[in-house]
């Protein structure tokens, strides 16, 4: 039996019955990673490893993959930058306590992913780009690239990711599997490292809705540690599974139509949108007027919190520091200069620009209340209808090296991806299709804040309904 | 010319919570180096600020004391800039919305009451401290998070006495308060001035220096008047002066440039996004607001009022909360109406006592009660001024009452004339050229004659009664 292609909700019955045990998952996953990983690259720190199995891997059920953002204790959390490099941090992030006590193992190698969370692609790791196991010449989409692209490819049940912008959707979009971006609040952010502290929100990485809605149920809840967690119940997510969506209320916001999105990716999103009124919704176009505003809003935002976020790599504490440095000053430059990546250098320029005197009012102050609109929009929408249903990306995936040298075309590949942090909504993203070459299409689905349930509610149906999620990529 | 100094203060002190303003590490002082620290308080990544709720109600009570509008809502802004003491490489401070704004406060300046405007009250973090050893710099984190309120005055300070009055009376408030030590040596209370000058009776303000490293209010005062001095200079030598920030030094009693304002920094503020913004209830501001004790200056006037104190007396014993409560018990178990006489002993006897102790009159550890019974002792003249001050020391370290130490030490005081009559014998055969002195009518002559029974006596002599029996006997002589 191969293991490792299972979901958890598959292997979490034969773990209770016994007949399987936790180290099966394990050996079937490393196996995997042995054969394959040299040629995706999802996992980072793993090269020199002569015995693949000996790091120490606490025992548990299902073994669960982590991005290299979050904080494991002990085990090293670099964010995939050379300034990080060394850094095991002292304690665990509350995700990461949620799923120790619920029993799962924290499998030992990390996800790879863009420096810091900067890209759309993985393409900004210092530990090399992750491939698209669909088609190993395109990128797995960014930054959640590794937790995406070890999911697909059968190198981990399922993982973790993170979202600032579109770094769980995108990628899951590109890789076909389910990401979900949840609710500003509903997941802790403690032991995440920050981007974008008031966009950043943790989520699942999945090979399907179920084991979605597990893993949600896990992670999320009010976190005493994070004054940005809110305090309200936790559904069982797993009790909206239900295959029904009769008469619920479907938005399509129109201003998502536009030039620029794939011919396939619009035939794959209509087919989709003509299955869920075939299944009893009521779909409709909607107005979200401020879209076109979300992407400077979002490169504004973003990157002056990540400008601040990011200050305190300075070689002081830990990480890298740069040796043969003449005082404090040269230290701090040198360290960071070395440190940090050509797109994490670019973001600190750009949010310390917006930030500084006299450019304040224009950039920052001018997109925080634009953000507001770009809310309000959703909020008007949200009256109506239960969900909207939208494109996740506006192409598939393309080509490692495509649009590296132009990080505007990069930054527009989040263009539907983005509006959804800046409003702290929750959003999935779930395979609705293949192109002719073969890759797969993401849906995206958003609702109101904390309507979590009436997300993976519709997105149940939906996979119910058709076979994407079952297609395997051939490596 | 004559010029007039125009002084703003910003006072930055340690709100004594237990705990740190975002995480839960102890605020004791002294501890080991980096023996108070989590990643939180470290600036680890991912690790996320939660405000300490104390912190926030000392804040706002604070605010309530100076006078000052407490703000429905108020916000953490981050204040960027990179340096080592500085783990995050910003500081969490409020920006546009501080806990409390446009309060002030009252000092009293040359017999007149003198309101100076504060600007705002507002909450932010500490640094760590550097400690510089050779060729290294080591870093002791201890101090990194502790809550600080800094308390910005309007410029309306018109002198370095006016300015040590401020500090005086916002050290006096805050410590009623018990929302801090205010201690400068241990950095638990720091200065930093603005002074500018401008002709007498001119409106525009001169340019200003910032006025940093003061230990001590006296220092504030010296920095000060040094400043005011190296302007006034500056001008009628027709120079200009420079925007900078001054270090001053002590020992020097000189303050030396550290930049100019070419180099000012732009912090980049902006709101903190880790934390919410918050609406103070007003029921938490009425709630606080009822805690706050009788503050010094209601105190100094009820004290004038109620006991007939001086201003002098008065503003003496308010200062320090306990104190003030110690000085109060004493005048009310002092029965006699004029409140004078133990006032005379709390603000005298007692205060030098303290003072070469290093500690409080209510640290003595003495009883209004036997403090009274001393005093009437002497008042019944039962033992001497001068015994009584042995006595009160004998108080203080033996922690006895003064019954006990009078009757020990046999100090009671002899106003029997037959006991006295030897010493008096004795001081009149031994010094004969006093008493021909006094009969030639110096005056003078007495007292020392009247020292010698004194002496004579081991101060147990009630003076006034050797006095009168000297000079009937020589004069009957």
């Amino acid at each position: 039996m191969e293991l490792h292609k299972l979901t958890a909700h598959e292997l979490i019955p034969k773990l209770e019955t016994k007949e399987i045990s936790a180290e099966d998952i394990l050996q079937a996953l490393y196996s995997r990673i042995k054969s394959i990983d040299s040629k995706v690259n999802a996992y980072v720190r793993r090269q020199n490893d002569s015995s693949f199995r000996d790091s120490p891997q606490e025992t548990g059920t299902v073994p669960i993959t982590i991005k290299d953002n979050i904080c494991t204790q002990g085990l090293n959390t670099e964010c995939c930058s050379k300034i990080l490099g060394g850094f095991k941090p002292p304690y665990d992030a509350t995700v990461i306590k949620k799923l120790k006590a619920a029993g799962l193992s924290i499998f030992n190698f990390k996800a790879n992913m863009d420096e810091f969370a900067f890209g759309s692609s993985t393409e900004n790791s210092f530990f090399g780009t992750t491939h698209n196991p669909w088609d190993l010449e395109r990128v797995p989409g960014g930054s959640s690239g590794g937790s995406a692209a070890c999911v697909a490819a059968d190198e981990a049940i399922w993982a973790l990711g993170s979202d600032t912008g579109g770094s769980i959707r995108q990628p899951a979009s590109f890789c076909g599997v389910v990401g979900l971006k949840p609710t500003y609040g509903r997941v802790s952010r403690y032991g995440l490292i920050a981007f974008a502290s008031s966009l950043d929100q943790i989520g699942p990485i999945t090979k399907d809705v179920r084991d979605n809605a597990m893993l949600l149920n896990i992670i999320s809840g009010y976190d005493a540690l994070d004054s940005t967690s809110i305090n309200t119940a936790v559904q069982d997510y797993t009790k909206s599974l239900t295959n029904d969506v009769k008469g619920l209320k479907i938005g399509v916001p129109k201003e998502y139509f536009v030039e620029g999105m794939d011919k396939e990716v619009e035939g794959a999103l209509q087919e989709a949108i003509n299955k869920l009124k075939s299944l009893g919704a009521e779909v409709k176009e909607v107005s979200l007027p401020h879209s076109k505003y979300a992407v400077p809003v979002y490169y504004i935002i973003a990157t002056a919190e990540a400008s601040s976020n990011l200050a305190r790599f300075d070689g002081v504490q830990y990480g890298f520091r740069a040796q043969q440095t003449q005082n404090l000053i040269d230290m701090y430059k040198k360290t960071r200069g070395q440190g940090f990546g050509d797109e994490a250098k670019r973001r600190i320029i750009l949010g310390t620009f917006v930030l500084s005197h006299g450019y304040y009012d224009a950039y920052y102050l001018r997109a925080l209340k634009v953000r507001t609109l770009i809310k309000q929009d959703f909020d008007k929408v949200f009256k109506d209808f239960d969900c909207i249903i939208a494109p996740t990306a506006p192409t598939p995936a393309f080509k490692i090296g495509e649009k590296v040298s132009d990080p505007l075309k990069m930054y527009l590949s989040d263009i539907y991806t983005i509006s959804v942090n800046l409003a702290g909504i929750p959003a999935i993203s779930l395979p609705c299709g293949f192109t002719k070459a073969g890759l797969p299409i993401g849906m995206q689905i958003m609702s109101k804040p904390f309507a979590e349930e009436m997300i993976y509610r519709v997105a149940y149906t939906y996979e119910q309904n058709t076979d994407w999620h079952k297609s395997k990529p051939k490596i | 010319m004559e010029f007039e100094p125009v002084i703003g203060l910003e006072v930055h002190l340690h709100l004594k919570t237990k705990t740190k303003a975002f995480c839960g590490c102890s605020t004791e002082f002294g501890g080991q180096p980096n023996s108070q620290v989590c990643p939180v308080c470290l600036g680890f990544p991912g690790t996320l600020p939660v405000l300490n709720k104390v912190a926030l109600e000392y804040a706002i009570k604070a605010g309530l004391a100076l006078n000052c509008t407490v703000n429905k809502f108020t916000k953490f802004d981050r204040k960027n800039y990179f340096y080592p003491d500085l783990p995050k490489d910003y500081q969490i401070s409020q920006y546009d919305f501080p806990v409390s704004s446009n309060g002030f406060l009252e000092i009293d300046i040359d017999g007149k009451i003198k309101r100076i405007g504060i600007t705002r009250a507002h909450l932010e973090e500490d640094a760590g401290k550097l400690i510089h050893k050779d060729s290294v710099s080591l870093v002791d984190f201890n101090r990194t998070g502790i809550a600080l309120l800094e308390i910005v005055s309007m410029p309306e300070i018109n002198s370095p006495q006016e300015a040590y009055e401020y500090l005086t009376g916002l050290k006096s408030i805050l410590k009623y308060l018990g929302v801090s030590d205010c201690d400068m040596e241990k950095g638990s209370l720091r200065c930093d001035a603005n002074v500018s000058i401008r002709p007498k009776g001119t409106i525009p303000l001169g340019v200003k220096a910032e006025l940093k490293n003061m230990n001590s209010f006296k220092a504030v005062r010296d920095a000060l008047e040094y400043e005011i001095e190296r302007q006034a200079k500056c001008l009628e030598a027709g120079e200009k002066i420079i925007q900078e920030t001054r270090l001053w030094d002590e020992k020097q009693g000189c303050s030396v440039v550290m930049r100019t304002k070419e180099g000012a920094q732009d912090y980049r503020y902006f709101p903190e996004p880790d934390l919410t913004t918050f609406i103070i209830d007003s029921g938490l501001i009425d709630e606080i607001r009822k805690s706050i004790p009788e503050l010094p200056r209601e105190k100094y006037q009820r004290f004038i009022k109620e006991y007939g104190l001086s201003i002098y007396d008065a503003k003496l014993l308010v200062l320090i909360r306990e104190d003030a409560d110690f000085a109060e018990s004493c005048m009310q178990t002092y029965a006699n109406n004029d409140k004078k006489l133990i006032v005379n002993w709390l603000n005298g006897a007692l205060l030098s006592e303290a003072n070469a102790r290093n500690c409080q009159l209510c640290q003595l550890g003495i009883k209004a009660q036997d403090l009274v019974e001393l005093v009437n002792f002497v008042e019944r003249q039962e033992i001497s001024n001068l015994s009584a001050k042995t006595v009160l020391t004998q108080m203080i370290e033996t922690k006895k009452g003064p019954a006990e130490i009078i009757k020990e030490k046999n100090l009671s005081q002899i106003s029997d004339t037959g006991a006295l009559d030897g010493f008096i014998e004795e001081a009149i055969k031994e010094n004969e050229k006093s008493v021909a002195d006094y009969k030639a009518g110096k005056e003078n002559a007495l007292m020392f004659l009247v020292g010698q029974v004194m002496k004579k006596s081991k101060g147990k002599a009630n003076p006034k009664t050797a006095q009168e029996l000297i000079k009937r006997r020589l004069e009957n002589a």
